[in-house]
């Protein structure tokens, strides 16, 4: 259903500076028709600046915006038709949750019919299953209804385009989970895109169709979240996108296949970014790519001794801490039929970790 | 200790004058009954103190958005501070001040040396409400910029995201939002407006009295403390109507709200 050569929306080469600060340095993205696309960074990466773009809410010091082909950088926020949930959800208080959703409505030229835009209201109340709630003042309405009502209010106006900045930043974990899956079951359901900015990588990987990773106002990689997690292209990916862990070497033979040389052990492993020889680089190894054994490890498997530092018990599988002489601390995820097999591991306890070889990705350090 | 000068005044307003001034102990209502020989302070300060009051409103509302939502914070310190300035000054001064400008020397001599005619300005009603406007001014101008302030600028960036031009953001989110501030400063500025008496009294030149300048007249010219109680009295009443229909004004603006303060 996401057409793959369908763009609605583009930043062309966009850059904006506040002063010296450098918010977006030089972004070009092309959002599709129908997709779920997420902005994934920390704080101050640029992802709110990018979506403030695409709202009207900034104009591009340099590089354009595109809507549908037109190029729009100075059409002001009120002429797009884009809607956004804000972080605290910016719900007016003087106004009922009727009154909110309807605000949109009511801003159409020729006006809309009184009928129409009670139905229309109804409806979005209905979808986000909060019906028979339009009478509510907003203080009365808890924080997660409050975001009910704000993603009503903007879906309300049947956007090109829905930017999400944080929706989920305030709401309490198992809250959270549940508005994941309903925002997803609700852009497949209205076919709207969706823009959505988080900082957290569990929500972006979770919800999207396609992420776009920012680090210090530049994208540094866009792809399918299976993407991102199974071929990061820098270490920052990998290290943002899911849990790694990182085996410092020196790369001796450059390639799509890439030998690197950790601690006077050759290591090698698909390099997705080329790299030159004599260069610092890491292996990347995912925790649930290595495995703990009592016994030594067994064929065509990479393997160093370590020592149990911790276990963390996490359910439906154990994350153990371990310390090895020339690799350092590392993380290995353990799936309880694994566990079973092996029986468990005791803090202090020996055990060999082993990987298959060739396994993980090695990226250059910087 | 609050109600206690209020007690004696009500109880003297219905006594009556004594032999050499002052007040004798009695019980009538004639004080109340004589109320109409002071109709014309009573009507002024009823006319000119709403009107005084939305002067305030028109002039200042613009001033302390400026201040809160337009201004940069550098400047918005500056303007501040020269909001506060004139308070710094007795307004007995600040009055002579215009005096002299509203006086024959001053503007009206303008005027004239324009060739634009001769006109009265001191002494007169307009006199009066320019002296208000300019005292009461700052009182009306703190508590809507500080309604304005405190409003979440994200709310008018949400109007415009739903598709708000400037104008309607304005009339449905900035200005409901700031009435209660609005509310406040009018309510402020009208009842210390009600017992004023000393602009009038400076640019009205006893020919355009309020109230205030009836009390002022009876307790220490004409020592009738009986009936100047009685006008006290009935100068509370009219304060204590206004405010009630305030608090009723406000209360259903505020609707039950948590992030608005009453006064």
């Amino acid at each position: 259903m996401v057409g793959q050569n369908d763009p609605i929306a583009e930043l062309r080469s966009a850059s904006k500076h506040y002063g010296a600060v450098i918010a977006a340095d030089n972004v070009s993205l092309t959002i599709r028709r129908g997709e779920f696309l997420s902005f994934l960074g920390p704080s101050g990466c640029g992802k709110t600046t990018a979506l403030r773009m695409l709202a009207g809410f900034e104009v591009p010091t340099s590089g354009d915006v595109l809507l549908d082909g037109q190029r729009v950088n100075e059409l002001p926020a009120y002429r797009r038709p884009i809607n956004m949930v804000f972080q605290h959800y910016a719900l007016f208080p003087h106004l009922s949750v009727f009154d909110n959703i309807a605000y949109g409505l009511r801003q159409q030229r020729p006006r809309l019919e009184k009928a129409a835009i009670a139905q229309a209201v109804d409806k979005a109340l209905d979808t986000v299953r909060l019906p028979d709630y339009g009478a509510r003042r907003i203080h009365e309405m808890s924080g997660g209804q409050q975001q009910r009502v704000a993603l009503a209010r903007a879906i309300v106006n049947e956007p090109k385009l829905l930017l999400l900045d944080e929706p989920m930043a305030a709401l309490d974990k198992k809250l959270r989970r549940d508005m994941q899956i309903e925002l997803q079951t609700l852009q497949r359901k209205l076919g709207i895109t969706f823009v959505l900015v988080t900082h957290d990588q569990e929500e972006a990987l979770s919800m999207s169709d396609r992420i776009c990773v920012m680090q210090g106002g530049k994208i540094v990689q866009i792809g399918s979240p299976r993407d991102l997690y199974d071929r990061p292209n820098t270490r920052y990916v990998a290290d943002f996108v899911g849990k790694t862990n990182f085996f410092h070497g020196v790369v001796t033979a450059a390639g799509a296949i890439c030998h690197i040389e950790i601690a006077g052990q050759a290591r090698s492993a698909a390099a997705p970014k080329a790299l030159v020889v004599g260069q610092a680089a890491s292996l990347c190894l995912r925790p649930e790519q290595i495995s703990l054994h009592h016994a030594p490890s067994p064929e065509n498997r990479a393997g160093v001794p370590v020592t149990i530092s911790a276990r963390i018990f996490l359910g439906e599988h154990t994350e153990y801490l371990v310390q090895n002489a020339d690799l350092g601390a590392f993380l290995v995820l353990v799936p309880r039929q694994a566990e079973a097999v092996e029986g468990a591991f005791e803090p202090g306890q020996k055990a060999q970790a082993s990987w298959q070889d060739g396994a993980g990705l090695i990226l250059g350090n910087t | 200790m609050l109600v206690l000068p209020l007690i004696v005044v009500f109880v003297f307003s219905f006594g009556e004058r004594g032999p050499a001034g002052g007040y004798a102990p009695a019980f009538s209502f004639d004080n109340f009954l004589n109320l109409g020989a002071r109709w014309a302070a009573f009507k002024n300060t009823m006319v000119l103190a709403p009107i005084g009051t939305l002067a305030c409103l028109l002039i200042a509302y613009p001033l302390a958005y400026f201040l809160a939502v337009r201004a940069s914070p550098k400047w918005q310190t500056m303007l501040l501070i020269l909001v506060i300035v004139p308070f710094w000054t007795s307004i007995l001064i600040r009055s002579y001040a215009w005096i002299f400008l509203l006086g024959g020397k001053g503007l009206p001599s303008l005027i004239a040396a324009m060739g634009l005619g001769h006109i009265q300005l001191i002494n007169t009603p307009f006199a009066v409400l320019v002296g208000i406007v300019y005292g009461y001014l700052p009182l009306m101008v703190f508590p809507i910029y500080v309604s304005l302030e405190r409003l979440d600028k994200r709310l008018l960036e949400a109007a415009s995201d739903l598709g708000a031009p400037p104008m309607n953001t304005f009339l449905t989110v900035t200005l409901p939002l700031s009435m209660p501030g609005v509310a406040t400063g009018c309510m402020l500025v009208f009842i210390l407006l009600m017992g004023e008496f000393l602009i009038p009294a400076m640019l009205g030149g006893g020919k355009v009295f309020f109230v205030g300048n009836a009390l002022v007249d009876l307790f220490v010219q004409s020592r009738n403390w009986a009936f100047g109680s009685a006008v006290a009295v009935a100068l509370v009443l009219v304060m204590l109507i206004t405010v009630t229909a305030y608090m009723r004004f406000t209360r259903r603006w505020a609707g039950g709200r948590d992030d608005i303060s009453l006064m």
